[in-house]
């Protein structure tokens, strides 16, 4: 089966800072948004399309569109949390194929670091308009961490899954993220405990949160954003550098159930789909970029996108396969990931970002020669109702 | 002490299980038309649409699907409470329900995924919902 070659990432950028007090979100997205216009050889009048998660606006996709200066004849606002980046680069994808749009633009900005926003540890605030959802969970104290740690606590006693394991993946973004300056001066301005390597027992040695996650195996809080733009097959004739081409995505939902498996997440539909979808296989994949908002969420996309099968998550992780320069499987999150390089609130973006950078060969982790990465965001929370979609990308 | 959060009303859909707390019942829907359960409350089946549905009176056991302990909340009401245990729970009529479990030392020690565990209400106060937890069975 042939690769689609209709719509493709030309440009992209990452806000360096993710301490930028003084900077609102929307300038976060402008300045992201010209840089990877830069990036991509393109110009701001260019821009047909506008992707947007319709936060930090006067009215979602429109507000942005005006603020911007653009006069899309396509908006799309998408907004399923961290992985909304994953859903608009395969809506996006899809209306660029169907001629519908040349030339998309998707940006995240966000403050969440400045603003102190206890993203983790917040428990439910009690203001907007009431839900059922809210009414029936808000009474308990749920925090953000504890949502994915009911979860990492069902994997552990469904199939035996170790501390240590989980752990090894808090290792090996660390790993990648110390090769990543950008990553060396989030954990420094963000005044980490150790900015250096770490090994599972300082994991296993850092304070429980929530029961059973540790802090090293949750994302940081920080500032930052992104861009990044999608052109078609036509246009990409015009850009500055090698297009990375969006050949497969899906999406798909999951919810809190009766007698439901918490163990297995929405990419256990859409991993599948996307990979159908692109005509590739996960064994052939080079570089996995897996949202890690906390070390079970890339545990359970691994095993949902078929990396390895469900349970055996733990056994896989624990290989070491899942660093840059080793072999036997994806290199993962090789800029730091959100446990150690950038982790706004949403993060989708950044997984887009450096899977593009490892296709063109400007990871500072680089894999030699890769050929096809996943892009895999998970948004909303993997305890209760999330989404998930793999954008799966294809070097020129 | 900052009470909890409180569901909040008017909310259609969850209003009758809460009101239904006030006499210590715990309560849950099934569908008419397929006969699924419906929890969390709502007016319509997510199963298969239905608006058509009938209320039950669960016995409150059930089995610990699974559980967190929190160590650090930030919120005003529970940021001194020392750890926590939040918990998925299933009742054996079939239904998952959110929920904290209490009357135990050592939440992350003395608990157990698939444990069993028994119902126990929480007053909010004189005359107002109650909410519902589970502890040991």
């Amino acid at each position: 089966m042939s690769q689609k070659r209709e719509a493709a990432i030309v440009g992209i950028h990452e806000y360096p800072l993710r301490v930028a007090p003084g900077v609102s979100a929307l300038q976060i997205k402008a300045a992201s948004a010209s840089k990877a216009l830069e990036d991509a050889g393109l110009s701001w009048q260019d821009v047909d399309a506008v992707y947007d998660n319709g936060q930090n606006q006067n009215i979602g996709g429109l507000g942005i569109s005006e603020y911007l200066g653009l006069k899309p004849r396509i908006i799309d606002v998408t907004s399923v949390g961290g992985t909304s980046y994953e859903f608009q680069a395969h809506h996006a994808a899809t209306m660029i194929a169907a001629g519908k749009a040349n030339v998309a633009i998707l940006t995240y900005g966000s403050t969440a670091h400045s603003n102190r926003t206890a993203i983790g540890t917040a428990g439910a605030t009690g203001v907007g308009a009431p839900t059922p959802f809210n009414n029936m969970e808000d009474p308990y104290g749920m925090t953000g961490i504890a949502n994915y740690a009911l979860v990492k606590a069902r994997h552990m006693y469904d199939y035996g899954t170790t501390m240590e394991q989980f752990a090894e993946i808090s290792v090996t973004t660390r790993y990648h993220a110390m090769r990543n300056p950008e990553a060396v001066k989030a954990m420094t301005d963000l005044e980490f405990v150790g900015v250096n390597e770490i090994t599972t027992k300082d994991v296993l040695d850092s304070r429980m949160i929530a029961w059973p996650l540790h802090l090293l195996e949750c994302c940081m809080v920080s500032d930052g954003g992104g861009a990044v733009v999608i052109a078609s097959k036509e246009v990409v004739k015009n850009c500055k550098k090698k297009p990375v081409w969006i050949i497969g995505g899906a999406e798909a939902t999951k919810y809190r159930e009766n007698g439901g498996d918490i163990t297995v997440s929405a990419g256990g539909q859409s991993g599948p789909a996307s990979f159908e979808d692109a005509g590739v296989t996960p064994n052939e994949i080079d570089v996995l970029s897996a949202y890690d908002s906390f070390s079970i969420t890339v545990m359970l996309m691994i095993e949902d996108l078929g990396f390895c099968k469900k349970g055996e998550g733990g056994d896989y992780v624990s290989s070491g396969i899942l660093k840059f320069d080793q072999t036997g499987g994806p290199a993962l999150n090789t800029d730091g990931g959100g446990l150690s390089s950038n982790h706004p609130g949403e993060r989708g973006i950044f997984c887009l970002l450096e899977a593009t950078r490892q296709m063109r060969g400007e990871s500072t982790s680089q894999v030699a020669n890769p050929k096809l990465a996943v892009a895999v965001g998970n948004g909303g929370s993997l305890g209760s109702r999330h989404a998930t979609s793999p954008t799966i990308l294809a070097a020129d | 002490m900052t009470l909890r959060p409180q569901p909040r009303f008017p909310e259609p859909d969850s209003q009758p299980f809460w009101e239904a707390t006030k006499e210590k019942k715990l309560i849950y829907q099934t569908c008419d038309s397929c006969h699924k359960i419906i929890f969390y409350p709502r007016a319509h089946c997510p199963s298969c649409g239905s608006l058509e549905n009938s209320w039950n009176e669960s016995k409150g056991d059930g089995i610990l699907y699974t559980y967190s302990v929190v160590m650090q909340s930030r919120h005003p009401a529970f940021k001194d409470l020392g750890a926590y245990a939040i918990a998925y729970v299933d009742l054996d009529e079939g239904f998952r329900i959110m929920t904290n479990i209490i009357n135990v030392d050592d939440p992350v020690n003395d608990l157990e995924i698939g444990m069993k565990v028994k119902l126990s209400w929480q007053d909010q106060g004189e005359g107002e919902i109650a909410l519902p937890m589970f502890e040991p069975a």
